[in-house]
């Protein structure tokens, strides 16, 4: 029997098994339940999608200067495109602008630089971005130095300044938030108490009421006469809410470091802050990214609360844009070119973390 | 030199020193007045079955744990609550674990030299020429650029030993070096151990490692239940038990 073998010819992948076909066979129509399931998605699908191109590109108005430029059935782009400078500096004064984009491409290619792998000095750059690039930022965007005319905030508005107060409340929390989780694991009465009730305080209210407590309460406890300026105010709310969440993502990461590894460093005499930052923080840091870049995406969304204090970021000032007298009527496209600004924001954040939670889990070194 | 000049004037002050020494995890009492000299120079094995506080006596040396009552000295340095002070006293002592506890985010070479550049505020250079000499002599130096989790399990605590040689502590705890180790990989392990204990190191080995407690060891102590049992020489400890728990202990682990 054994010596009986005869070769069979290779042949190619029967049709059925791979292809788009048996694909589609497998996936969507593999029993009466789940093709009457798929038929009803496809229908949905195509139904809601085909009036929305329809609607937002084969009908729409692009080009032009006011309302009478839109003469067709879609959407009138017309509107996003003559306010779109609004919509992304405020009232920043128009020959100042470049000043903006300096700021934000500076943070741009940092940003790039610590994201993409190949790069090299990432702990510089990291220290670059966290430590030195605020004061830049603000020396750049408020002026008052080197020659620079000072810009007011109230003049601050748009995608500007929801990248302000996104950014500085992501850039504060991580040193606070950090603090604060030492703290709650600290073996001090005191310190542990504090860093507990600050925490579950924060946690329990919610952003918009810090906001209104910020720009109502804060003046009244303030010196007569003393002013904190309004966006400062948000800006430490801000701050302070996200240091709670932070603190909280990085708990968690804290407790998957194993103990032998603070023992291992304190039996070679290292001291807690050693310990902490040498050993227990850059392991933990690793498993955190995904837990962080999560919070920083909440955090994006909830910046549009300013609103409520008077700011006008992003969807306040298209918000705002929408009672122009001159451009009654055009709030779906307004609201869609926010939605659109945001998702691309956020989703892209979104994406870099599972990226690097994929990388993290077949790259891990143990 | 002034260390020198510091090890000679204390050349008859015992290395570690433990009396009287309790300790309790809640209501359960896990040291019990224990009572403890080790000469520098001298190799000590401390054998015992699970669970009977062996770690936890040589853990409360470098203050890994905190004892409640009585008073522990290393090298003539009284152990306090003061953070100074214990961090003093871990300068004096080296310690491995079971689980090697390398740090997996830094190569072998950054593993030996952390501690190095952080405590003894070494320049890189140094470290790094410090770490390869020890490495060297654990027979690892070819590894040196890799990460821990690339090295077999032998060959993690061999680094283990070589990160804690670079401080040039004066006594050695060994908690349980070789029993997380495949069997293949116990005497590479266990032959670093014999050459530093011929060089003069002083140690603490908490081990099952009869054959090692023998080649070696100058005082072997069994420990039961939170207590020393019984303390002897190698010879007469193995040949001549005196208590019926070492007996049972001794026949248990050499009868299979
Ligand atoms: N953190 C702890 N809390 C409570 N009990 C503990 C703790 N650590 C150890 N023990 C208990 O103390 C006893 C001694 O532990 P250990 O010193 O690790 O024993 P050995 O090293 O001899 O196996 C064991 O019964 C163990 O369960
Ligand atoms: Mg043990």
């Amino acid at each position: 029997m054994i010596h009986n073998r005869t070769v069979i010819e290779a042949r190619p992948a029967p049709t059925h098994t791979i292809g788009p076909v048996a694909w589609l066979r497998a996936n969507l129509f593999s029993g009466p339940i789940n093709t009457i399931l798929s038929l009803a998605a496809i229908y949905l699908l195509v139904s809601l999608l085909v009036p929305t191109i329809q609607w937002a590109f084969i009908d729409a108005d692009w080009v032009g200067t006011s309302r009478d430029d839109c003469s067709r059935e879609g959407a009138c782009w017309v509107f996003i495109n003559a306010r779109i400078g609004q919509f992304i500096y405020g009232l920043y004064p128009r020959h100042e602008i470049w000043r903006v984009n300096v700021t934000f491409g500076l943070f741009a290619v940092l940003i790039a630089w610590l994201a993409i792998p190949r790069l090299p000095l990432k702990r510089w750059v990291a220290v670059a971005t966290l430590v030195v690039f605020p004061f830049v930022a603000f020396a750049l965007l408020y002026g008052g130095r080197f020659g620079l005319p000072v810009v007011e905030t109230h003049r601050w508005g748009g995608l500007m300044l929801t990248l302000v107060l996104a950014v500085v409340g992501m850039v504060a929390a991580l040193p606070i938030g950090t603090l604060l989780a030492l703290g709650r694991r600290s073996k001090m009465p005191i310190v542990k108490s504090f860093s507990v009730i600050f925490i579950e305080f924060w946690r329990g209210v919610p952003l918009i009421t810090v906001l209104f407590m910020a720009s109502v309460m804060l003046p009244l406890f303030l010196p007569t006469g003393m002013n904190v300026d309004r966006l400062v105010r948000a800006l430490i709310g801000i701050t302070l809410f996200q240091s709670a969440y932070m603190a909280e993502v990085i708990r968690g990461g804290l407790q998957a470091i194993p103990r032998g590894q603070e023992e291992a460093a304190a039996a070679l005499g290292m001291g807690y802050w050693k310990r902490m930052g040498l050993i227990v923080l850059p392991q933990a840091l690793k498993m955190m990214i995904p837990g962080i870049v999560n919070t920083f995406i909440s955090l994006f969304k909830d910046t549009t609360l300013v609103m409520i204090i008077g700011l006008f970021d992003l969807l306040g000032i298209v918000q705002a844009a929408l009672s122009d007298s001159r451009w009654l009527g055009f709030s779906v496209e307004g609201y869609a070119f926010a939605a659109l600004v945001f998702w691309i924001f956020c989703f892209s954040m979104s994406r870099y973390s599972q990226y690097l939670e994929r990388k993290l889990h077949t790259g891990h070194k143990r | 030199m002034s260390e020198q000049a510091i090890s000679q004037s204390n050349a008859t002050t015992p290395m570690v020193e433990m009396r009287g020494v309790n300790k309790w995890y809640g209501d359960f009492h896990v040291l019990r007045d224990i009572n403890l000299s080790v000469k520098r120079g001298e190799r000590i094995v401390i054998c015992g079955p699970s669970g009977s506080g062996k770690s936890t006596m040589i853990r409360c040396i470098n203050h890994l744990e905190e004892h409640q009552q009585g008073e522990i000295e290393v090298a003539g340095l009284a152990l306090t609550q003061d953070v100074k002070r214990i961090e003093e006293i871990r300068r004096h002592v080296g310690m491995v674990f079971q689980h090697f506890n390398l740090f997996p985010h830094l190569t072998v070479l950054e593993n030996c030299c952390l501690a190095q550049m952080w405590v003894q505020k070494k320049p890189r250079r140094e470290a790094e020429r410090m770490a390869m000499q020890y490495l060297e002599r654990v027979k690892i130096a070819e590894q040196a650029r890799k990460y821990p989790g690339q090295l077999s399990g032998g060959q993690q605590q061999r680094v283990a030993i070589a990160r804690s040689l670079c401080m040039h502590p004066e006594v050695m705890l060994f908690d349980e070096p070789t029993s997380a180790l495949d069997p293949e990989m116990i005497k590479e392990v266990l032959d670093v151990m014999v050459e530093l204990a011929e060089e003069g190191m002083t140690m603490l080995c908490v081990t099952h490692e009869m054959g090692f407690a023998k080649t070696v060891a100058d005082r072997v102590i069994f420990m039961d239940q939170g207590q020393i049992i019984e303390e002897n020489a190698p010879e007469p400890f193995f040949n001549n038990p005196q208590s019926e728990r070492t007996q049972l202990f001794l026949s248990q682990i050499l009868g299979h």
